[in-house]
């Protein structure tokens, strides 16, 4: 018999990126496909620290008397992870902006129509 | 955090999209103190529940804030999701238990980190040492992958504005 309990955390970050993931197949809207790339990469972030986490343990900060400390390295990789994120992030919605000056819309649909047909 | 996922999905209204965001990344913060991670939680209060939201609204003030309804048919992408999803689930079945000592990503280098980072590097907040003293360079591929980012948002932002003022000054001459 398989232990279910121990893997709730993990269903929940599938159902986040999920959603995540069809924010960006679905929607025609940039900004909108941006928040569900957001969304995804915090399912992600969710899913390592998740992994880092040890029964009974403290945050790893040394200190007397504590001998369980949780996993610090996913946390050292989501910290370089989120700062990144928030870089591509920037850029994306910059081009974005650009998009809009260009086509006068944020719909992939409506670009697309300007663009005319595809070859 | 279910909850707010499901808002943002549903949600038409940009305003109300990022704001759902805003919670959501608050809410994840709040999952990482409880996993331990208060690191990882304070950065993700202030850059992703902070930064991003104001990014966002940013992009919110030059574009628009309503969003079309999409024309295509919906099924086929629930269906890819479905899919994706049904199989990253019997994935987790050969994951290890939430909390288990014995998991492998428990194990190498991360015991030598507990034991030997605060005597090595001088600083009790292992996560900190590693960050800064095992895996600088890390740390500074990523303060160039900010860098680079940095430029080219100046770069697609104020080349626009310089090329839009030229464009105004020709109309005038016209």
């Amino acid at each position: 018999m398989v232990d279910f309990v121990g893997l709730y955390n993990y269903w929940i970050v599938v159902f986040l990126m999920m959603a995540g993931l069809y924010v960006v197949i679905e929607h025609g809207n940039l900004v909108k496909k941006m928040v569900g790339l957001t969304v995804f990469q915090a399912a992600v972030f969710v899913l390592y620290i998740t992994l880092g986490k040890v029964r009974d343990g403290t945050a790893p900060i040394v200190a007397e008397g504590i001998e369980i400390y949780s996993n610090p390295l996913p946390h050292v990789l989501i910290l370089t992870a989120i700062v990144v994120g928030v870089a591509t992030l920037a850029l994306g919605l910059a081009l974005v902006v650009r998009i809009r000056e260009a086509y006068g819309t944020i719909e992939e649909d409506e670009i697309g129509d300007q663009d005319g047909p595809a070859i | 955090m279910a909850v707010a996922v499901i808002g943002i999905v549903r949600a038409r209204n940009l305003f109300v999209v990022v704001m759902l965001a805003g919670i959501y990344s608050l809410l994840a913060a709040t999952i990482f103190v409880i996993l331990d991670a208060v690191d990882v939680a304070f950065t993700e209060a202030a850059v992703g529940a902070g930064i991003s939201t104001v990014l966002f609204l940013g992009t919110l003030a030059l574009t628009t804030s309503e969003e079309k309804k999409p024309v295509h048919n919906a099924w086929i992408s629930l269906a890819v999701v479905a899919v994706t999803g049904a199989v990253l689930i019997y994935g987790t079945l050969d994951m290890p238990r939430y909390g288990d000592p014995a998991a492998p990503a428990n194990h190498h280098v991360v015991p030598e980190y507990l034991e030997g980072g605060p005597e090595k590097t001088g600083i009790p907040n292992v996560v900190t040492a590693v960050l800064a003293s095992y895996r600088g360079y890390d740390t500074l591929g990523e303060v160039t992958v900010i860098f680079t980012a940095g430029i080219g948002v100046v770069l697609l932002l104020g080349r626009w504005r310089a090329h839009r003022r030229e464009t105004e000054a020709a109309e005038e001459e016209a």
